[in-house]
């Protein structure tokens, strides 16, 4: 058994939100319940589906492999399968897993007496992804508008699907979602530093306490936001970074048709430059 | 709501804290240090004191130089108008000297040498900065991982502004100061060098920027989920392990099968965050200076489709066309 030293005295029953005692049991360290049954057939039915798919294609390089959606002339309707069936069923079988596991992190939450905290951040990563391969789809009239599925295929399809807006480094949504991108990744280094520095100091120096953590970055830029706001501050802003990026998708297309530079004609025409 | 932790439920009002004692020969601290209420809400409601020694001041008198020498030359670029300089400032830009100059030291201040002069006062303010992090961990007996990461991301600050066009031999590869000039720089390069999205380190850079995001979210959504264990005194869950931090651990190995401990998440979270802008870099350094068409080295490589032929001929490779 893959078990921690710690581990056996937090492996109780209960916590479960459906099946009640019939799938809760653990399988080496991962805990199963009914939603990691359904996560676990419904990633695999796609995974083999993918490996199919691919049968059927040109090439087994897999930085090549690419999973189309269907033809736009099929609309939001059901394709063959060889022409854009499977992405529509492999959609399905993903989307399908990851609910399914983050409801099995709720199980896992509930289990271990913590908060929602992590099933919920979960969740702005499946709205992402549900808004490139379905919101915007079905906003836009046609399935063929999801992106394909393989390594660099996705990436020309970043492309194309960018440069039809002229430039979608002007798409204010998109300027937001990068910010937090980047601005997530800075407070990231420094809290690991931060944190890595008081428990690694230079020879000869006692591990610090979280005063002189503070005060480091008090002493530095004047503010410290604490061992739990940094948790807060990190939350908050890599969910940022997810959660404008699926809007930046959504309102290109459904909501602006034109290349993003032109938006900006609104902030030159304001009444207070005349 | 008010057991997911999101705001702080009680704010306790004292002496403000001056901070551990600091090494003979440090400035003072001062006292400039507050309560603010909302910042209280999220994290500490503490704001200050703040330590302002010589590598300080020399510092922001550096970014102020860098960041007036920008504004009075966009201001000048559209007249000196100040409505029209609000206006289209997110449009104006300071641009670098053009490829006439080549890598010329000191360029005419007209024809690129205040855009020169601009990056050398934001590189110093930069590294004075970087040393003064250096001094602050040292005086208070931290080890050096803060300004070591901050250090990453000047790498590829300088690699954008003085190495790459170094090595391509002109300051006109350099990325123009502005807000929507450099977003227009960053397109053009990707274009020029036929799509950075097939240069390898380009992808392991957005890897680590993504995957940075996603371990801030798994982290600081686990910290919080266990913060009434707890769970966000990292240092003594790190030292004398817990229940906060064997119920963090539990969840991810029951989740994925694999778990950090509470000081290795900080690990990850520092080599996530610290890859990023170093592969970014290598990525920027190689374009140009090594590959020239970065999908014309994918499909070489194996890793993009070719296309047949259009018949239509470039430019770029006739006898006529610029070396």
């Amino acid at each position: 058994m893959a078990l921690l030293s710690f581990e056996r005295k937090y492996r109780v029953r209960g916590g479960t939100l459906l099946g009640g005692d019939l799938f809760d049991f653990w399988v080496g360290p991962f805990y199963v319940g009914f939603f990691g049954v359904i996560s676990a057939i419904s990633a695999l039915l796609g995974t083999l589906l993918i490996i199919y798919a691919a049968s059927l294609g040109p090439t087994w390089n897999p930085w090549l492999i690419s999973i189309a959606p269907p033809d736009i002339s099929y609309g939001l309707g059901l394709a063959p399968l060889r022409e854009g069936g499977f992405w529509q069923i492999i959609t399905i079988c993903a989307i399908a897993a990851f609910s399914s596991w983050a409801l099995r992190e709720v199980e896992i939450c509930r289990k271990l007496g913590m908060g929602y905290h992590v099933p919920f951040a979960y969740g702005f990563a499946i709205f992402a992804y549900v808004s490139l391969v379905v919101i915007r789809p079905v906003l836009l009239g046609a399935w063929g508008f999801g992106f394909p599925y393989g390594i660099f295929s996705h990436l020309d399809w970043v492309s194309n699907t960018g440069y039809q807006y002229l430039h979608f480094h002007y798409n204010p949504a998109h300027m937001l979602a990068v910010s937090f991108f980047f601005v997530t990744g800075g407070a990231l280094a420094f809290h690991g530093a931060l944190v890595l520095s008081a428990v690694n100091p230079p020879a000869g120096e006692a591990v610090k306490s979280p005063e002189y953590e503070d005060a480091f970055f008090r002493d530095t830029i004047g503010y410290s936001v604490g061992t739990l706001g940094i948790h807060r501050l990190g939350l908050f802003l890599a969910l940022s970074a997810g959660f404008w990026s699926a809007i930046c998708i959504i309102i290109s297309g459904p909501f602006w048709t034109r290349g993003w530079p032109e938006w900006w004609t609104w902030w030159l025409n304001l009444p207070i430059w005349s | 709501m008010r057991y997911q932790n999101m705001f702080t439920q009680v704010q306790l009002r004292g002496p403000l804290e001056k901070g551990p004692p600091l090494p003979p020969g440090s400035f003072a601290r001062g006292d400039l240090a507050i309560y603010n209420y909302w910042a209280g809400k999220l994290g500490a409601a503490q704001i200050g004191p703040i330590y302002l020694g010589k590598l300080g001041i020399a510092s922001l008198v550096c970014a102020f130089l860098a960041f007036e020498i920008i504004g009075l030359n966009m201001w000048a670029s559209v007249n000196w108008d100040p409505i029209q300089f609000a206006r289209q400032l997110p449009w104006l830009a300071l641009e670098p000297p053009g490829p006439q100059w080549g890598f010329t030291l000191a360029v005419p201040l007209a024809e690129g040498g205040w855009w020169q002069m601009a990056g050398f006062f934001m590189t110093a303010a930069l590294l004075l900065w970087l040393v003064r992090t250096f001094r602050r961990a040292s005086a208070l007996g931290l080890g050096n991982h803060v300004p070591w990461a901050f250090a990453a991301g000047i790498s590829l600050i300088l690699t954008l502004g003085f190495i790459r066009p170094m090595l391509m031999g002109s300051w006109s590869e350099a990325v123009p100061f502005g807000i929507f000039p450099h977003l227009d720089w960053t397109a053009a390069f990707s274009i020029r060098y036929g799509n950075l999205f097939y240069n390898p380190f380009h992808c392991l850079s957005i890897v680590f920027l993504y995957g940075s995001t996603l371990l801030f979210a798994m982290h600081g959504a686990t910290i919080l989920a266990v913060g009434r264990y707890g769970g966000e005194r990292e240092i003594e869950q790190i030292t004398d392990r817990g229940t906060a931090s064997e119920r963090a651990a539990l969840f991810w190995r029951w989740t994925m099968g694999f778990n950090a401990t509470m000081e290795s998440i900080h690990r990850w979270a520092w080599w996530f965050a610290v890859l990023c802008p170093l592969t970014g870099a290598i990525g920027i350094l190689l374009t140009g200076t090594v590959v020239d068409n970065w999908y014309l080295w994918a499909v070489e490589h194996g890793y993009a489709p070719g296309y047949p032929s259009t018949g239509v001929i470039d430019p770029a490779t006739l006898p006529g066309a610029p070396q």
